[in-house]
């Protein structure tokens, strides 16, 4: 594990991006405690303060960083809560999607026969044709919410994690140690807890990584196009949607600032998951 | 006299990694005369395929020659550039390796590939180059050398496909033939088709041949000298039946004891205890120290000296050897 | 001497996977070859308790098909294997611990994320042979048995040699207290001095636990030094069994004489140097094994009959049998 993280800290670019990304984790984790206002009390807004720029001095005292939104929500206020927003999604959607898709693809690589067949067809169905149709028609279908939109991503997702179960298992199936647990015999569950599991997991935290913040990103376009969460509890695709009118009118930074946040933290994870990749990958250790 | 086809001085090759610098060859010295077959012999880390692609400069990196030299026909290829070492390669040093598949194009056919190897140094037109391709499958062995031309290589059994290879390498009619374990992945009766080949083409072409091995026996088989390699230095070299017969080094004398057709069928193996260190921390002395039986404070703090013989062992306490 | 294991008429077919691609590549014309392999044909045998077995032939010949079926590790398309009477393999799981393996490849055999102490110890706790409180001492026992330090139980297999790999991989066996223990090629991949090493502590451990076992292997001296019978087999068939001794002393199938032949033998007395004389011809494939002895395209004895006919492997004694026309 120390051998793992020194390996890490080589590449500075991916040492940056896991800076940047548990920078912005633990920013939106105690967004209550940094930000001058909460966003979702409609009590704390004003009006008055709508729209104004970068520095404004509101009617709260305090100076709004990166301006206010056309519903007077201080935007830095905004941008940390709606990243807590995004996070708890992507990370949500990734962790059923991860559970749901690994279990699926360990089985259909250890039972074979028609429910592999099965299984693998229907993913591979779901791969050929784009995720963000498939959740845009099941939010329309299941209505607005955090439980619809999670189910939405995950069926949009668990295919990847799926596939990528399968194509490891089915490689470590053929690998002598899970013959030689066959031979002893061990139970078929601590085979494939204890063996097989383990030994598949390095592809699926990296696919796992990447798919966090692919969940981000997706929910953040189903909310730009009003399909995510209550406009009362706005993530970062909403701000960047509300703020989408006023681009022409000048006031960029409504939609700017949150648009940034959230390219930054896609941009990083993605670096992250490069990184884990490869790491994990046998041809590329030296 | 003509100077040695091939003279070894002091070859030392390094592999700077993060956790140290790996001395895969550490101060080999050796001659090759023209038509001699050498073998070399020695375990999983004892540098005798690094001592190989050294000597024809194919090195991957972070390998390094960090010193010596390597004379063939009088000329230093140690510090040659690419260019002048690729036009030798294939024309007069020719290499072959354990894995045949890895090294035949699996979507040329045998034809192209051939026909390739002999335009690279210049060989002539298409026919030409086919011609001497099939003159040279049929030499090793091959039958029906022509039509193979056509096929491709998956359409070779690895046995055919490893005499491809061989085919290959004596296109040119080279002086030296680099064979690095060109046997261990085949199966005994091919092995030993090949091996039989390989001795008569040595000695009708007068091709020098250094032949890489763990196996003691198959190396004996076809080498007129051996040398033995641990942890990238000699141990002992020599004729083969000196060697096998009154080896001097306590190495070679534990490699032929762990040989089960050198004991009783049942009885315990004379072994050599504990395993070959890493390559990072060697001892000062002579690097087989710490396995060794004999060894004294002298083996473990000076390497040892070797005499300019015929048939010598780099050791502080040679063994009595032959009368 | 009373058998412990036998096998009777067993074969393995080993039927290629058609794919959807397959079916559709040969809609359009495409000739695939997709004939099932016969890995093991009708193999009759019979392990004496207490006896080494060693199996010998070149890839290819089924010897590992053969010990995976023996194991329990793998089914027979025909035939029946059992073990005291009972088969140790039904409905495609193994139902005994009374046979363990030593694979090959010892950096493969071991999970690598799993630490050895727990490796030994997992079997014995399924099946109840130990409790979890005591897992950690026996670990320990058994590394020290195999000739490990017991206080590497709580290292992963990457902190070992090959060597000690295949020591670990042997311990982890044993652990279970087998009758029968399968050795499919043990020391193949190791070097010649830890090869000894290995050998030499498998010597010890099989008279200490009075072990069954059937040694595989593609190199016969190694075979001959640990044998009391060998089997030498030929394209799925066993073609000759005899007792190691009189095996290499007079080997009576044509096959198992060449073979003997074609490896480089060290010899140090009289005539110094080394002596073989290679098989002509290639390994026919198992897609379309020749009619008759399947041997009979390289075989120097060959006549019609060979060609036509094949020989029965007979047991002349108790003990030893050639499937020949000309032994």
């Amino acid at each position: 594990m120390a051998g793992f993280w020194r390996d890490y800290r080589e590449n500075w670019v991916a040492t940056l991006a896991l800076a940047v990304v548990v920078l912005i984790v633990a920013a939106a984790l105690a967004a209550p405690l940094i930000t001058p206002q909460d966003p979702y009390d409609l009590a704390n807004l004003n009006l008055r303060d709508a729209r104004r720029p970068p520095g404004f001095v509101g009617s709260g005292g305090y100076v709004h960083w990166l301006g206010t939104d056309a519903q007077g929500r201080d935007l830095f206020s905004a941008i940390l809560y709606g990243l807590r927003i995004s996070l708890q999604m992507g990370i949500a959607a990734g962790a059923v999607a991860f559970g749901i898709g690994t279990a699926l693809g360990i089985m259909a690589a250890n039972i074979g026969g028609k429910i592999e067949q099965g299984i693998m067809r229907l993913v591979d169905l779901q791969l050929s044709f784009p995720a963000i149709l498939l959740a845009l028609v099941l939010v329309a279908v299941l209505g607005q919410g955090r439980v619809p939109l999670i189910i939405a991503l995950v069926t949009a997702q668990y295919a990847y994690f799926a596939r990528t179960a399968y194509g490891a298992a089915t490689a470590e199936r053929q690998k002598d140690y899970i013959e030689a647990a066959r031979a002893t015999p061990l139970p078929g569950r601590s085979i494939v807890l204890r063996h097989l599991l383990p030994n598949c997991l390095p592809p699926l935290i990296v696919v796992g990584t990447v798919q966090i913040a692919n969940a981000i990103s997706l929910e953040a376009t189903l909310s730009f196009l009003g399909l995510g969460l209550p406009p009362t509890e706005p993530s970062l695709g909403m701000l960047i949607a509300n703020g989408f009118q006023y681009m022409m009118s000048g006031r960029t930074w409504i939609s700017v600032y949150p648009g940034i946040a959230l390219i930054v933290l896609i941009v990083a994870i993605n670096i992250v998951g490069d990184q884990l990749r490869d790491q994990f990958n046998p041809r590329l250790r030296r | 006299m003509n100077p040695a086809l091939l003279q070894v001085r002091d070859l030392r090759t390094y592999f700077e990694t993060r956790a140290g610098t790996i001395k895969a060859v550490d101060g080999i010295s050796f001659t090759l005369e023209r038509g001699e077959i050498l073998g070399l012999v020695g375990e999983s880390g004892s540098g005798k395929s690094v001592t190989g692609f050294s000597l024809i400069g194919l090195l991957d990196p972070p390998g390094r020659i960090a010193a010596g030299s390597v004379m063939f026909q009088g000329k230093e290829l140690v510090g040659l550039p690419q260019a002048e070492m690729r036009k030798l390669r294939g024309k007069r040093i020719a290499m072959i390796f354990q894995d045949p598949a890895a090294t035949l194009n699996p979507v040329l056919t045998i034809g192209q590939q051939m026909a390739m190897a002999v335009q690279a140094h210049g060989g002539g037109g298409d026919s030409a180059a086919l011609a001497l391709a099939a003159r040279s499958l049929a030499r090793v062995g091959i039958p029906d050398a022509a039509a193979r031309l056509h096929a491709y290589p998956h359409e070779f059994s690895g046995g055919m496909r490893q005499r491809v290879a061989i085919a290959i390498a004596l296109l040119h009619e080279p002086e030296l033939i680099i064979a690095d374990e060109p046997t261990t992945a085949l199966d005994v009766s091919i092995q030993a088709q090949i091996l039989a080949e390989m001795k008569t083409l040595a000695q009708e072409s007068g091709t020098a041949l250094i032949w890489i091995s763990h196996d003691l026996a198959i190396v004996s088989s076809l080498a007129d000298r051996v040398i033995v390699l641990y942890l990238g230095r000699i141990m002992e070299f020599g004729p083969v039946a000196d060697v096998l017969r009154a080896p001097l080094h306590p190495y070679t004398r534990g490699l032929l004891d762990s040989l089960p057709a050198m004991a009783d069928p049942g009885q315990k193996l004379r072994q050599i205890p504990g395993s070959t260190p890493s390559p990072l921390n060697v001892t000062p002395g002579c690097p087989f120290a710490p396995r060794c039986s004999q060894a004294d404070d002298l083996c473990r703090s000076e390497p040892p000296p070797v005499g300019d013989q015929r048939h010598g062992a780099f050791c502080h306490h040679p063994l009595p050897g032959a009368a | 001497m009373s058998k412990i294991l036998t096998a009777e008429n067993i074969s393995r077919r080993f039927s290629p996977h058609v794919t959807l691609g397959d079916r559709i590549a040969r809609l359009f014309g495409a000739k695939l070859d997709r004939r099932p392999v016969m890995a093991v044909t009708d193999v009759t045998l019979a392990v004496q308790r207490g006896e080494t077995l060693g199996l010998v032939g070149e890839s290819g010949c089924g010897k590992s098909t053969l010990g995976r079926m023996l194991a329990g590790n793998l089914e027979p398309s025909e035939g029946a294997i059992r073990l005291n009477g009972a088969p140790p393999m039904q409905a495609g799981r193994k139902t005994t611990t009374h046979i363990q393996t030593v694979f090959q490849d010892p950096f493969a055999s071991l999970n690598p994320r799993r630490r050895v102490g727990e490796t030994i110890t997992e079997g014995p706790i399924a099946h109840g042979l130990i409790t979890r409180s005591e897992a950690a001492g026996f670990a320990g026992e058994w590394l020290a048995k195999v000739g490990l330090d017991p206080a590497y139980v709580s290292r992963f297999p990457h902190q070992f040699s090959g060597g000690q790999r295949q020591r670990i991989a042997i311990a982890r066996a044993l652990a279970m207290r087998p009758e029968v223990l399968i050795c499919d090629e043990p020391v193949a991949s190791l070097d010649v001095s830890i090869q000894a090493q290995i050998l030499n502590l498998f010597l010890d451990l099989r008279q200490e636990f009075g072990l069954t076992t059937i040694f595989i292997s593609h190199d016969l001296s190694v075979v001959r030094h640990v044998s009391d019978r060998v089997a030498v087999m030929y394209l799925g068939r066993i073609v000759e069994l005899e007792a190691a001794a009189k095996l290499y002393a007079a080997p009576r199938h044509p096959y198992t004489q060449a073979l003997l032949d074609s490896v480089p033998k060290l010899s140090l007395e009289g005539n110094i140097g080394v002596s073989f004389k290679p098989i002509s011809g290639e390994l026919p494939s198992p897609l379309s094994p020749p009619s008759g002895c399947a041997f009979h395209p390289r075989c120097l004895k060959a006549t019609d009959l060979c060609m036509t006919e094949r020989p029965k492997l007979e047991l002349d004694d108790e003990y030893g049998a050639v499937a020949c026309h000309h032994k």
